[in-house]
C-alpha cells in the first residue's frame, strides 16, 4: 500500500536525538487530529524505540546511524525505527516486561510501545540490527478528510 | 527550613539547556528536574543526584517533577534507581507532580506503588516530616 504522506529521518546514535525524533514525529502526527493525550503517548513510544536503538543497538556509539520513518496510510500512522546495531538474541524474552539488561533500565520500553500504539512488530537479527514497526489507527474524521482532498 | 542551600547544574551540557537543581534541605535532597526527562538528561541526573546524596549525607530524596514536560523509561529508571539506594540507606523518597500525563506513566511503571506522589512540593515535604501519611 502506498503511503499518502511520509517523512524519513536519519541521525547519529546520540542521546540528544531522542528528543529530536519524538518531536519530529509529533509534528508529523499533529496534522492528523489525534487527541493531545494520544500525541503524548506516541511521543513516548518513539522515545522508547529510539532510546533502545542508541542504548542497546549501538551501545551509545555515536558512529551508529538510526533511521526513523513516519508514514501516513489511509487508516493508520506507521512509525519505523531501525538500527544496524547488535540485534536482539532472545526476542521473545526481550519483549517481556521487566526484561531490562541493566539494573536501572526497567524493561518498560517495549511495554510502553505496546501499550501506547495499536500494533508493535519487532524484527531483529543478532549482529545485523533491529527494526521496530509501530502503528496507530487514525482518528476517523481525518481519514475522511484526507480522502476527500485526495 | 533550609539548613543549607545549593543550586547546581543549571547550564548547558552537550548543547542542550539542562535543568537540574539540587538543594540540601537538612535531611532531604530536593531534586528539581524541568523539561524533558529522557535519555539525555538521565545519565547526568543519575550522576549528580548520587554525588550530592553521598556528599551531603542526607537521608531522603524529594523529586520535584512539577516542571517536567515529558518523561519516558529513562527518567523513570533514574527515579527507581534512586529509590533503591535511598531505601537501602533507610531513607524515603517522595515525588511532587500534578500532571496527569506524568502520573499516568508513574502508574504504568509501578513507581506509584513504591513512592508516594503529591501534587506539590509543600505536601511532599509534609509527608517526609511525617505530617501526612
Ligand atoms: N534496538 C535494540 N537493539 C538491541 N537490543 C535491543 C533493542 N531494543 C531492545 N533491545 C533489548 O530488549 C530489551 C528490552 O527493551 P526494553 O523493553 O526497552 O527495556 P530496557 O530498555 O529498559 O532494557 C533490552 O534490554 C535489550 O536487551
Ligand atoms: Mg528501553
Amino acid at each position: 500500500m502506498k503511503a499518502i504522506n511520509h517523512i524519513k529521518l536519519e541521525f547519529p546514535s546520540i542521546p540528544a536525538n531522542v528528543r529530536l525524533a519524538r518531536v519530529t514525529v509529533a509534528a508529523f502526527a499533529s496534522e492528523l487530529d489525534y487527541d493531545v493525550s494520544v500525541l503524548e503517548e506516541i511521543k513516548v513510544a518513539v522515545s522508547e524505540a529510539v532510546t533502545n536503538a542508541i542504548v542497546h543497538g549501538y551501545q551509545k556509539d555515536p558512529k551508529g546511524l538510526v533511521t526513523l520513518t513516519a508514514s501516513l496510510y489511509d487508516s493508520s500512522l506507521e512509525i519505523v525505527v531501525e538500527d544496524r546495531g547488535r540485534g536482539i538474541n532472545n526476542l521473545e524474552r526481550a519483549l517481556e516486561p521487566g526484561e531490562g539488561t541493566e539494573p536501572e533500565r526497567m524493561g518498560l520500553g517495549f511495554v510502553f510501545m505496546r501499550t501506547f500504539m495499536d500494533e508493535l512488530e519487532v524484527n531483529s537479527e543478532p549482529g545485523q540490527g533491529t527494526t521496530v514497526i509501530m502503528r496507530k489507527k487514525l482518528p476517523g474524521e481525518v481519514k475522511a478528510m484526507w480522502f476527500n482532498e485526495n | 527550613m533550609y539548613v543549607e542551600l545549593q543550586m547546581k547544574n543549571v547550564g548547558r551540557w552537550e548543547g542542550r539547556l539542562l535543568n537540574l537543581e539540587i538543594k540540601n534541605m537538612g535531611d532531604t535532597l530536593m531534586v528539581k528536574i524541568t523539561g524533558d526527562f529522557d535519555l539525555e538528561l538521565a545519565d547526568h541526573c543519575r550522576r549528580e543526584i548520587d554525588r550530592n546524596y553521598e556528599k551531603e549525607a542526607v537521608k531522603n530524596i524529594l523529586f520535584d517533577l512539577t516542571g517536567i514536560d515529558f518523561i519516558d523509561s529513562s527518567g523513570l529508571g533514574v527515579i527507581l534507581g534512586r529509590y533503591r539506594k535511598v531505601k537501602e540507606n533507610e531513607g524515603r523518597v517522595v515525588i511532587a507532580s500534578g500532571d496527569s500525563r506524568i502520573i499516568k506513566l508513574l502508574n504504568l511503571s509501578g513507581i506509584t506503588r513504591l513512592i508516594p506522589v503529591y501534587p506539590n512540593t509543600a505536601q511532599a515535604l509534609k509527608h517526609l516530616s511525617g505530617k501526612v501519611m
